[in-house]
């Protein structure tokens, strides 16, 4: 069961504030949610290898290594052209022209 | 010129055979959009200015009589989640309501190589969570078969503006079923690619391992031709896959004697709506006369596939969605006096609830304590699903189900219960898990004369077969 102090301490992980009402939702969602998965523990996977993307199927024989069967995706480790920096910091809320400004971080 | 009925191929050749130009088309699909669609709301942004500059490109080319592109003069929309140059980009979420794209995402770039012209971006639910666009940060999309009802999500308005008339075709994306639900609710076809058959890049993340860009179309060929011309390898995606791409409208009409079509007995029980199972065994049916071999499959896992998906696709979410902290881009709070405290203003005020829900989530399967027994448990069984479809796609072709257990559902139906809008993906999850590619393609009508759609399921960078497939059946039932 998820308790209001995980539902706390996740709001802080995630960087969420939640109103007192959205705290109360919250509690009553995920504990609902995650009441429906606990069904998965019905199943034994013990010796189930975990899958964490698809991308390492495609056609590829099972004892090619994830670096043989990925080597399309490699490039030479060399400089190309970016995001011009004026494009780059054209969506900022706050700059001074070279930098992103954000309130103060350290109190001193 | 009848807006409604045009397709790719019918608004390429209009172009070319000069019975229009571009430019007149273009006209005519915004006076459409502008008379019909505030009843519907399926678009956020018109981008008028960039859809004139690739209509004039078209007729400066078709004046010359040069040889026009594939796609040349094609009117198409964008989801609102896929990047557009010098346009509002938004997710369909206030965080984003002001976000101008420096960049354009690959498949909206190829489009326009290939002619296209974009005549705006698509409602969707916010971040494309969700199965009824009712989270759409700006305003709800209605279906525009049925007004009272929703078009589906989270490519909502990908699917309603082709349904409407007020584009030829659409891209969306599809996380879980976010072009097949609402194609399916809608009426109109739907294809959810490979993984890694069209790039990812300029698609705002959801859940990376996950994510899928595909088109919507009036017919199967005009999905196989859009399709052919945004797929392939992409330096900007390393998960984009070095494969050719094949020439998927010629499949269209091939002959399908002897192809095995799996019917997996999972998608056929409890919670299916009596009318969509009637449809999609008449669908099925179709396949029969047409000389398939009809396979009675399992796939043994699939009342695991929706718990395993939301775990997976939320804790994915949580840590793409970190980077809306309003420092970079989109809004920021403005009263915060520390960093943390306008990370925390800036994400309240700028995602919706059921954004936040899946962050809170993703984030408590991540935590630890929980990481094994939730987010480790559902990859595993993820493996299971995938073995699934391998031990079927050893004894068939392609698999057919419903796309939907239900037609669509009404505006607010289910809008205050999480869990009740989740399971509606129940047949469709499974495709993102494994990665293989599916189709919704019109299959009947309910009684209240709600569109119906059956999915087609293939092997990994099998889509010809499932477009040759889906077309069989867009033939016998039209």
């Amino acid at each position: 069961m998820v308790s209001e102090k995980d539902v706390s301490y996740v709001a802080d992980l995630a960087h969420l504030e939640l109103t007192a009402e959205e705290r109360a939702r919250m509690l009553k969602d995920l504990n609902s949610i995650l009441g429906y998965m606990e069904r998965l523990n019905q199943l034994d996977t013990a010796d189930v290898e975990p899958m964490a993307q698809v991308a390492r199927r495609y056609g590829v024989a099972k004892d090619v290594s994830s670096g043989e069967a990925l080597a399309y995706a490699m490039r030479a480790d060399e400089l190309r052209p970016s995001l011009p920096h004026e494009e780059a910091m054209s969506n900022a809320p706050q700059t001074d022209g070279t930098f992103f400004k954000v309130p103060k971080v350290i109190e001193r | 010129m009848n807006l409604e009925m045009l397709t790719v191929d019918a608004a390429r050749t209009a172009v070319l055979e000069k019975q229009t130009t571009a430019m007149a088309l273009v006209d005519a699909f915004y006076q459409k959009i502008e008379a019909e669609d505030p009843a519907i709301g399926a678009y956020l942004t018109l981008c008028k200015e960039r859809a004139h500059r690739q209509a004039e490109r078209v007729d400066a080319l078709a004046d010359k009589g040069d040889a026009l592109p594939p796609l040349a003069g094609v009117p198409v929309a964008i989801k609102d989640v896929l990047t557009t140059k010098g346009v509002r980009t938004t997710a369909g979420s206030k965080i984003l309501g002001n976000f101008i794209a420096p960049y354009d995402a690959t498949a909206v770039a190829r489009l326009e190589i290939a002619g296209a012209i974009v005549l705006g971006k698509t409602n969707c639910d916010e971040f494309a969570m969700g199965s009824s666009n009712e989270n759409s940060g700006f305003h709800p999309v209605k279906n525009p078969r049925d007004h009272s009802r929703v078009p589906g999500g989270s490519s909502g308005g990908s699917a309603a503006v082709v349904a409407a008339g007020t584009a030829v075709a659409s891209l969306g994306s599809d996380t879980g079923g976010s072009i097949r639900q609402p194609g399916a609710f809608c009426g109109v076809v739907g294809l959810k690619p490979t993984y890694g058959r069209v790039s990812r890049y300029g698609l705002i993340a959801f859940a990376s391992s996950l994510d899928h860009v595909g088109p919507f179309g009036k017919t199967v060929k005009d999905v196989a031709l859009i399709l052919r011309h945004m797929a392939g390898r992409d330096p900007m995606d390393s998960t984009s896959a070095d494969l050719p791409v094949p020439d998927y409208a010629s499949e269209i009409g091939q002959p399908v004697t002897g192809l095995r079509i799996g019917v997996p007995k999972e998608y056929f029980g409890e919670g299916l709506d009596p009318e969509v199972r009637a449809s999609v065994e008449a669908g099925i049916q179709e396949l029969a006369k047409a000389g398939c071999e009809i396979v009675t499959v399992s796939l043994l896992h699939t009342e695991y596939a929706i718990p395993t998906y939301y775990l997976i696709a939320t804790a994915e979410a949580s840590s793409n969605l970190a980077r809306f902290d309003g420092v970079r881009y989109g809004l920021r709070a403005k009263e915060a006096k520390t960093l943390a405290e306008m990370y925390r203003k800036t994400r309240d005020a700028g995602f919706g609830t059921e954004v936040k829900r899946r962050i809170m989530l993703g984030t408590y399967a991540l935590s630890a304590g929980y990481y094994d027994a939730y987010y480790l448990k559902a990859q595993k069984v993820r493996s299971l699903l995938a073995h699934d479809f391998d031990e079927a796609f050893a004894k068939v072709d392609v698999i057919a189900t419903p796309t939907t257990p239900t037609p669509a559902f009404k505006l607010g139906e289910k809008a205050d219960d999480p869990l009740a809008m989740y399971l509606a993906d129940i047949y469709t999850v499974t495709a993102n898990l494994v990665g293989v590619p599916g189709i919704t393609v019109p299959c009947g009508t309910s009684k209240e004369g709600l569109p119906i759609g059956m999915q087609i399921l293939g092997r990994h960078f099998d889509e010809a077969t499932l477009l040759k497939t889906a077309h069989v059946v867009e033939h016998a039932l039209a």
